[in-house]
């Protein structure tokens, strides 16, 4: 919800200090989720993100999860779904050029990125293309996946 | 400026030491030369004839001619094939990529091929949505954004590979550049984008209409903070505005585009608009040059093509010079008064 959307990016600090503990405690799960099954885990945890991030972010579930480059606004909600900052085409007022009625997503991002301590920073990063294959996977399992060095 | 070795249409120029490409406008920006860059409207047309005529009249103005990639999402004759017939007749084309309509695979065989064509230039660019043209219900693709693409583009010529690691036999020898928009919003945000550009490959810039030089010096004095200086040549877009009526159309409905009021009343205020228009572009070009870390213009004269020549006559920013055109050397009679 467009609403919720902007909230989010207004508290863009607490919710960017909220994930790091979350993805920490997630870590710490790292062993059950291998016991029983990355791929076996994947379905219920994946929908549980997207119901949350759904409402917190509009999360479109492109499974490569950067909110915490782009200050709490999803950058899949860019109609051209940038991901590396707004294009040319932002209006005098920061709103969209394809959908007008909608702030730029990036515009937003930039907001955000002010809050969370190094945000700035972190929106600087080259973000690759997305991997389409991702779409509709948990970025939080492929995030434990990774900091347990399991492929 | 004279090279020695001029091209023979079909035959490549040999790369000068530190150059990436055997292109003529790499070679004229470094080699220190304030560059003049236009754009080429692609016709609505399968007549090569067509792009010949659009392109001839630009010559002996401009070191690089823009083949645009369906711009404003419209439908017009490829910029890969535009930039293959003008390569045949050794003009200098910049081939436009735009991610708007095609995916990474069909992108970097059209690098592939647009360099196996004589391409020297590619501008990576994301493109405007399909909601601005005349098939907005077309699928946006968007499957690359323009920085994903200059990474892949650059990875494409010095590493000699696709995204997905398969090795190239042959690498694109290519002059990589990208669009700023430094009127757009959010202003302290563009030089910083400008960096992530160059970190993934940009090596010239063309600006968007620059119409508000007080937005493009500050936009130049963030590029020197951020110590960017020297690490990229960058071009101000700048074109002619017909009428007063049409500049504040343009600042309405044209996304990114900043005209200032005092413009507008400038022109409103002119007996002849579509001249002052021209005037002040020639002023712009003018001022422009004057802006520290600005290496030539982009001209972008939308239907008003032919205009270009006088623009860049009348500015004088080519001190004498004449870009290579198909019959240059063979027309020695011009002689041109250096400014």
């Amino acid at each position: 919800m467009y609403a919720i959307r902007q909230w989010s990016v207004r508290h863009a600090r607490g919710l960017n200090a909220f994930y790091r503990g979350f993805e920490a405690l997630l870590t710490r799960f790292h062993r059950v989720f291998a016991a029983i099954g990355y791929e076996r885990v994947e379905r219920p945890v994946a929908f549980v993100e997207k119901h949350v991030k759904g409402l917190l972010f509009d999360c479109k579930m492109c499974g490569q999860c950067v909110l915490s480059s782009t200050g709490m606004s999803c950058p899949m909600n860019c109609p051209k779904t940038l991901r590396n900052g707004p294009c040319g085409g932002v209006r005098a007022n920061g709103h969209c050029e394809v959908k007008p009625e909608m702030k730029c997503v990036w515009v937003e991002a930039y907001r955000g990125s002010g809050r969370i301590p190094g945000g700035i920073e972190a929106m600087t990063q080259t973000q690759f293309a997305v991997d389409q294959r991702q779409q509709g996977r948990s970025s939080w399992l492929r995030v434990v996946r990774e900091k347990s060095g399991v492929k | 400026m004279r090279f020695e070795d001029e091209p023979v249409p079909g035959y490549p120029l040999p790369i000068l030491p530190g150059h990436t490409s055997p292109g003529r406008l790499e070679r004229v920006l470094r080699a220190g030369a304030f560059a003049v860059t236009t754009e080429l409207a692609p016709p609505d047309s399968a007549d090569p004839d067509e792009v010949y005529a659009r392109a001839r009249v630009f010559d002996g103005y401009v070191d690089a001619i823009n083949a645009t990639d369906g711009s404003g999402a419209n439908c017009h004759m490829s910029s890969l094939a535009v930039c293959a017939l003008l390569t045949r007749i050794g003009y200098a084309p910049v081939m436009q990529i735009s991610c708007r309509d095609k995916n990474r695979i069909a992108i970097q065989g059209d690098v592939l091929g647009g360099a196996a064509m004589g391409v020297c230039n590619m501008l990576c660019l994301t493109g405007d949505g399909v909601q601005a043209g005349d098939h907005p219900q077309a699928k946006p693709v968007f499957d690359l954004d323009c920085v994903s693409l200059l990474e892949i583009a650059r990875t494409l010529r010095d590493e000699h590979k696709f995204q997905s690691g398969r090795k190239i036999s042959f690498a694109p020898r290519v002059f990589l550049g990208a669009a700023e928009n430094p009127s757009a919003l959010p202003h302290e945000w563009r030089a910083r984008r400008l960096a992530k550009k160059i970190a993934a490959g940009a090596q010239f810039i063309q600006t968007q209409y620059c119409y508000d030089l007080g937005i493009l010096r500050a936009f130049m004095r963030q590029v020197e903070d951020l110590g960017l200086e020297g690490k990229v040549f960058i071009l101000a877009g700048v074109g002619p505005l017909r009428s007063a009526k049409t500049a504040d159309w343009m600042r309405k409905n044209v996304p990114g585009m900043h005209v200032p009021d005092a413009l507008i009343e400038r022109l409103a205020g002119a007996k002849d608009q579509a001249r002052e228009g021209r005037e002040i572009c020639v002023e712009l070009i003018q001022q422009a040059r004057e802006i520290p870390g600005i290496h030539g213009v982009h001209v972008m004269a939308y239907r008003q093509e032919e205009s270009v020549a006088e623009i860049v006559d009348r500015s004088g920013v080519l001190r004498g010079r004449v870009p290579w055109y198909p019959a240059r050397d063979a027309n020695q009679s011009i002689n041109r008064t250096t400014t």
